[in-house]
């Protein structure tokens, strides 16, 4: 029996540009076209004016460690425990919850403030995850 | 809102908390109601508007045979009967009704008849959230903590002290679920669950449930037991997703619902003899203390640390053992309402001396919802 896989998110048509985005290798976010605010989670409005005039841009794919847990117990299906589950702060200014790779899941190794990359995993040919990992130099 | 135009005059739990594997949610509810309703002197008859959460008001109205004029399902998660109680209050001044009851119970241990939780992978938090590993609240409740620790100067041995005064204050209750007395070293050195809280700074997972019954204060004198009056009330949300909290620094819906309730009562911090702060986690009753105002952060770790909010201390916090050694079923707000109309009534197993104002205040979902009531037994 194959392993129980990890939740996989399912497109809505408000959000189908940022799971395109992510298959294509770019994180994408959205700015007001009004009064510039950048935000996420999509939607086709800006949630600061409500200004429906917004684009999708690529962002930089840069961040910084906002907060995160180590879990332990009870582990999500797909998972083996302990793993991180991490707030990233993007350089552009929102935060996305995601999952820091290519480093220990220790304390001792996830610093807050730590500077993070996008970097992206397949989950199969509809969708891909943006993970993090620690910058590189 | 009216200061002191509305009151608690009927309060009960289900008569066993804890493990109850002989009972459906739904019968906890009626359990529960039933008690409320005893307490009160009243008849079914006599109730005209009813509130719950989770379970649906028609449900839990038709299973008690209840026809009433007014309703609120507002379920935002365990402050949802706080909202319940500020809703019923500005409904019954309204003339909407007169005699609200407003029912929680939660199989929560047991699992009998309760309603399924889910996250649609369609939904923001299964889009957003989900895929990345967030497994119960004990996997998402805690994120914002290093944060806040970082920020404030906040210290493992501090956090790890509210377990430590909940527990002081249940060895005081019968109907405690944990009363063995906890040492700082006992919380730091319990099995991890998600770092950096471990199993004693996690709320317990246990079967039971509350009412409230809600009158006119003007008619309130009429009933057996103490009325309990609204002296102010509070209410907010933000976000069903921990991730997209303006800061970890603070909750939004706190700083909105708490100071609302102050505000609407016209006191001041020095005024509360008595606090109740929703403590699923540990790191709770900090945010709590900072963004309802009664200190900065900063200084949250080091006062509780202090033993200030411990039996014997300046601020009596969450006297009934709190949702880490009293009983936690899912939605805890329910039972720290019942604890601040016991202190009201002076009837608390933990009883503060006097006490005169208390203030309770609930969590919904991560830091999604918040609901405050402030209560007095003086009119």
């Amino acid at each position: 029996m194959a392993e129980p896989a990890r939740a996989k998110p399912k497109p809505t048509p408000e959000t189908q540009h940022f799971w395109d985005g992510t298959q294509a290798g770019e994180l994408r976010l959205q700015r007001c076209d009004a009064c510039a605010n950048v935000y996420f989670p999509p939607r086709p409005f800006c949630p600061s004016c409500a200004s429906r005039k917004v684009s999708v841009f690529k962002a930089s794919g840069k961040g910084t460690l906002y907060s995160y847990v180590i879990n332990h117990r009870p582990a999500a299906p797909g998972f083996t425990p302990p793993y991180a589950i991490a707030v990233v702060e993007l350089d552009e200014g929102p935060r996305m919850m995601s999952n820091i790779i290519d480093c220990p899941q220790t304390p001792e190794a996830l610093e807050l403030d730590m500077k993070l990359e996008v970097a992206f995993e397949k989950l199969d040919d509809k969708i891909t995850l943006p993970l993090f990992r620690p910058a590189k130099g | 809102m009216r200061k002191n135009a509305v009151a608690v005059v009927g309060a009960a739990e289900t008569t066993e908390l804890g493990v109850i594997p002989n009972m459906s949610q739904i019968q906890l509810h009626a359990d529960a109601a039933l008690n409320a309703i005893a307490d009160a002197g009243l008849k079914l008859s006599d109730i005209d508007g009813i509130a719950t959460a989770v379970e649906t008001p028609q449900q839990i109205a038709h299973y008690l045979g209840i026809t009433p004029t007014w309703v609120d399902g507002t379920s935002v998660g365990g402050c949802s009967f706080m909202l319940h109680v500020r809703h019923a209050a500005a409904a019954i001044e309204a003339g909407l009704c007169k005699t609200v009851l407003i029912t929680h119970a939660e199989s929560g241990k047991s699992m009998i008849g309760k309603l399924p939780r889910s996250t649609p992978p369609d939904s923001l938090n299964g889009q957003f959230e989900s895929p990345f590993g967030v497994y119960g609240p004990p996997s998402m409740f805690p994120i914002p903590v290093l944060r806040y620790m970082k920020t404030y100067g906040i210290t493992h041995e501090q956090i790890a002290m509210v377990a430590v005064a909940h527990r002081e204050w249940a060895a005081k209750n019968p109907r405690a679920t944990m009363k063995a007395p906890i040492t700082v070293e006992d919380v730091l050195n319990s099995r991890m669950i998600a770092y950096p809280f471990r199993i004693l700074q996690c709320c317990l997972v246990t079967d039971g449930g509350g009412a409230l019954i809600l009158t006119s204060a003007d008619r309130a004198k009429d009933f057996p037991n103490k009325p309990v009056y609204i002296l102010g009330t509070g209410e907010s949300v933000e976000t069903p997703m921990v991730s997209q909290m303006e800061t970890f620094n603070s909750s939004r819906a706190f700083k909105v619902s708490g100071p609302t309730a102050f505000r609407e009562a016209g006191i001041a911090h020095k005024d509360v003899d008595h606090l109740m702060i929703y403590d699923a986690f540990a790191h709770l009753p900090l945010f709590g203390l900072g963004d309802l105002g009664f200190m900065p952060h900063e200084e949250t770790g080091k006062f509780i640390a202090d033993g200030n909010t411990r039996p014997g201390g300046k601020l009596p916090l969450n006297t009934n053992g709190g949702g880490l050694s009293y009983m936690h079923s899912g939605m805890y707000g329910m039972y720290a309402l019942q604890e601040s109309v016991r202190q009201m009534r002076g009837i608390a197993p933990a009883q503060v001396k006097d006490a005169k104002i208390s203030v309770c205040h609930g969590v919904g979902g991560m830091f999604a919802a918040s609901g405050t009531i402030v209560f007095t037994n003086e009119k």
